[in-house]
């Protein structure tokens, strides 16, 4: 029962969060970010990455948290889910690890503020580490951004 | 077999013999007896029949076999072509491509065909008893081999047979029947003649190679061949072949051989006689490299060269490969980088002098123009491609309408890029039919204008300067000013005033308003709920422009200009800030810059003056929001005059950088579309730089 599935682990605050591996296309350091006016707050700008533009959002904006200093450990993520390209920018991403399908429990109804629904599941690995599954799907999902821009009218 | 991987080119390919047969029928209907255009449109039929067939799709297939059936009447002059077989047949083209187009959807190409297919058969059967009856039946007789047909051999090719018997080869007269209900016999002989040719050679065959090869012939096939095979083996292994009824293998000695060459030549010109007309013009007409290719079979019958008429299709090779578009976007996308690259090292050059770098980046830029050209090229496709479904669609459309109207298309050669192509046939497909309905008038009203009854559309397309043209000018009613004002009145378009005060060019435009149709009834052309007004937007969107001349009484012009490609544009770049941003030249009028007590408000509107005209003077600083410019603090500010059709307006800049060539690049998929904002471009020194739209900031 179950399979192994390659993660990309990155942090945001002091939770670890979760990503499948054949989701990222990349990972980036800092790139420079030409700011998109007329959008909403929490995307950055887009970046150049190797002659495709692609617009990167801030994860911290996207779930509400408090935004934070960029660093040198900040990383943008490049995800790609249902023909959408997407840069993610993260405090650090530095781990990949082999976890088993089996090891995911769906989520608790609140983790760190941010809602359920951007959750596929929480894994525990090792003995006290917590990683928060992402459903891209839903955290790329445009019909909560449309409707998110017609409250800011 | 797994067939998906031909699926594309089957689509294409299928597409292609959709529009040729389209057109073919088309220059039918011209000249209704030429019998060579019926040959070709046999020929398209027939290979899409086998397309189809050999892809599954079964209906498709039945359907072009049963339009098949009845061009081969045509053909073999038992039917003559009338008007009501070829709104039939027109009627199955057009079903065969709703078939073809939900194939390239993904569907099963399954369609309910029963009536047009009844309609044929019906065609077929009607002709079936009084003509045709005495000749299927004389042909079907030909069962005999010997006696129907033994073949005529050249002088040539019977030595060869004679001296291969000389040899100790043997020499075989094969005679083949294929089953009657077989769908692609032309496979079948193949798969003989593929079995036969690897262990021997066939010196002659009847009918003839390439008439086989294009399915004409009926059951049955005979041939001379040399082999050292024992008779009886091969007679089994071409049984083997499925859908082979019988197979007669004989073996010849010299005096047999010289019996049936005698028998072939006086079967032939009984042969002959019987069915001149239709067989004597079927080889001449369908495949002029039959000629050619028979004569070096003659020459080298022992070598291998014996081998390719099995294997050619006819018709001259093509010259083009097909390439997906997305290959081509791809190394757009990569030329991009290479043109952002060059910029950066020109400037990298220019900012060390260095004699032997100016001189590499130089060369280089020379070069990279060139691949430029190259590039864009590649995405270049003649508007034929647009405008080869209009003969199709005027011709119906007229007859729908009940109107005379001759469609002449000039300049379907011209390039245009891909990408304006693929956007700009419903635009036109709109104006044509404007055009025909509106423009042309019914063919009583010409008599009574003193015009002849059939009308002329000139739907021509030229190049000029960095644009496209296409035009579509008719010779009809013309537009009368009084008609549209009433019109534009009645429909609270334009007040009274304002209607007093219009230009003529101005009053023409109002066609374009939304919500306005002069038509006074709605016919099943027209009133489809879309307007003129969809079709300017539409060409606007793509940087066009559309211009209408008109005579009262003399006709109309609707005059489109395109430009020639969508990837590549020459821009202003302007700082505003620390913010850069490409404004399209193609919108710009003009640079200037204005001194603060210039700038006057009205309305609370700011405006400045702009050669003898209040203009208004749009902060783009306030609109994107930008930080660290605000033009209501600087005393002298840079201006942009922009313009949308003739209204004009200015936006308040920091600092021009300059006029580059800039990529246009998209946002991607997940932002909405931002008002202003077109899309973005990459810099020479890497960053991203937004292009604006100023079509939006005048209203």
């Amino acid at each position: 029962m179950g399979e192994e599935i390659k993660v990309i682990v990155f942090k945001l605050g002091s939770e670890e969060y979760g990503i499948e591996v054949d989701k990222v296309q990349t990972i980036e350091r800092m790139l420079p970010i030409t700011r998109v006016p007329k959008t909403y707050t929490f995307v950055r700008g887009v970046i150049n990455l190797r002659g495709v533009v692609i617009p990167v959002i801030d994860l911290r904006g996207r779930f509400g948290l408090e935004e934070g200093e960029y660093t040198d450990q900040t990383r943008i993520i490049i995800v790609a889910v249902n023909d959408m390209e997407v840069g993610f920018i993260v405090d650090s991403a530095n781990d990949v690890i082999d976890l088993h399908t089996d090891r995911i429990e769906t989520p608790p109804e609140v983790v760190g503020g941010i809602k359920a629904k951007y959750l596929d599941g929480v894994a525990k690995i090792g003995d006290d580490r917590l990683l928060i599954m992402l459903n891209l799907a839903e955290v790329l999902n445009k019909s909560e951004i449309i409707q998110l821009e017609s409250l800011e009218e | 077999m797994d067939m998906n991987q031909y699926l594309s080119m089957f689509i294409d390919e299928s597409n292609d013999h959709l529009q040729s047969l389209n057109e073919n029928m088309l220059l039918l209907e011209g000249s209704p007896s030429d019998l060579s255009i019926v040959q070709v449109i046999f020929r398209s039929a027939h290979t899409l029949k086998g397309m189809a067939a050999t892809m599954g799709f079964e209906d498709l297939a039945a359907l072009t076999h049963q339009m098949e059936n009845v061009l081969d009447l045509v053909r073999n002059e038992k039917l003559a072509m009338q008007d009501f077989i070829f709104d039939t047949l027109f009627k199955g083209l057009d079903a065969l491509e709703s078939m073809v187009q939900d194939i390239t959807e993904g569907g099963e190409g399954k369609a309910d065909v029963t009536g047009i297919v009844a309609s044929l058969q019906a065609i077929v059967r009607g002709e079936d008893l009084s003509a045709t009856g005495a000749g299927a039946e004389a042909k079907t007789s030909t069962s005999d081999p010997s006696a129907n047909t033994a073949i005529q051999l050249d002088e040539f090719q019977y030595s060869v047979l004679n001296q291969s018997i000389a040899d100790g080869h043997r020499v075989l007269y094969v005679d083949v029947h294929i089953r009657e209900n077989c769908q692609l016999k032309a496979v079948r002989a193949y798969m003989v003649f593929d079995l036969l040719e690897r262990s021997g050679e066939v010196i002659k065959s009847s009918p003839s190679v390439q008439d086989i090869e294009q399915e004409k012939f009926e059951h049955s096939f005979s041939l001379y061949y040399i082999t050292l095979k024992d008779p009886a083996e091969l007679e089994q292994q071409i049984l083997n072949v499925s859908e082979i009824d019988k197979v007669t293998v004989m073996e010849l000695d010299q005096e047999s051989l010289q019996q049936m060459n005698e028998m072939g030549m006086a079967s032939q010109e009984a042969a002959a006689v019987a069915e001149a007309p239709s067989k004597e013009e079927a080889p001449e007409t369908t495949a002029p490299s039959a000629a050619p290719e028979q004569a070096v079979q003659k020459q080298t019958p022992q070598s291998s060269a014996a081998k390719t008429p099995a294997k050619s299709s006819g018709g001259t090779p093509s010259r083009t490969i097909r390439v997906d578009i997305e290959r081509l976007d791809v190394l757009m996308n990569l030329f991009s980088e290479l043109l952002i690259d060059r910029v950066r090292l020109e400037q990298l050059a220019s900012e060390v002098q260095n004699h032997a770098l100016t001189e590499t980046v130089e060369h280089m830029s020379r070069v990279s123009s060139d691949l430029q050209d190259i590039v864009m090229k590649l995405r270049m496709v003649p508007v034929d491609t647009v405008f080869n479904r209009f003969p199709r669609m005027v011709r119906d459309l007229a007859k729908s309408l009940d109107k005379k109207v001759d469609l002449i298309i000039t300049g379907a050669e011209t390039e245009l890029d891909r990408t304006v192509i693929d956007e700009i046939g419903d635009p036109l497909v709109h104006l044509l039919r404007n055009a025909v309905d509106h423009g042309i008038e019914p063919i009583a009203d010409r008599i009574n204008a003193g015009k002849s009854e059939t009308g002329t559309v000139n739907l021509r397309a030229f190049h000029s300067g960095n644009h496209v043209f296409i035009e579509i000018e008719e010779d009809g009613r013309g537009i009368y000013r009084e008609n549209i004002l009433k019109t534009a009145l009645k429909k609270g378009v334009v007040t009274q005033d304002q209607a007093a005060a219009m230009s003529d060019d101005e009053v023409n435009q109002l066609l374009f308003a939304p919500g306005f149709s002069t038509a006074e009834k709605i016919s099943d052309v027209s009133g489809r709920g879309v307007g003129l007004d969809v079709v300017k937007a539409k060409i606007t969107s793509l940087g066009g422009q559309v211009t209408i001349y008109s005579t009262p009484g003399k006709g109309t012009n609707f005059s489109v200009q395109l430009p020639l490609t969508l990837s590549i544009i020459a821009a202003m770049m302007v700082k505003m800030g620390s913010e850069k941003y490409a404004i399209p030249l193609s919108s710009i009028v003009e640079t200037a810059i204005v001194r603060k007590e210039q700038i006057r408000t009205v309305h609370g509107n700011k405006m400045v003056e702009f050669r003898g005209q209040h203009i208004p003077l749009i902060s783009l600083s306030r609109i994107f929001n930008i930080k660290d410019f605000n033009e209501n603090e600087e005393n002298e500010t840079e201006i942009i005059v922009i313009h949308k059709g003739e209204r004009l307006a200015a936006l308040a800049i920091d600092e021009f950088i300059g006029q580059n060539e800039i990529v246009l690049k998209g946002l991607g998929k997940y932002l909405p579309q931002i008002k202003g904002i077109s899309g973005a471009t990459i810099l020479g020194d890497g960053q991203v730089a937004l292009i604006l739209d100023p079509n939006v900031f005048i209203k």
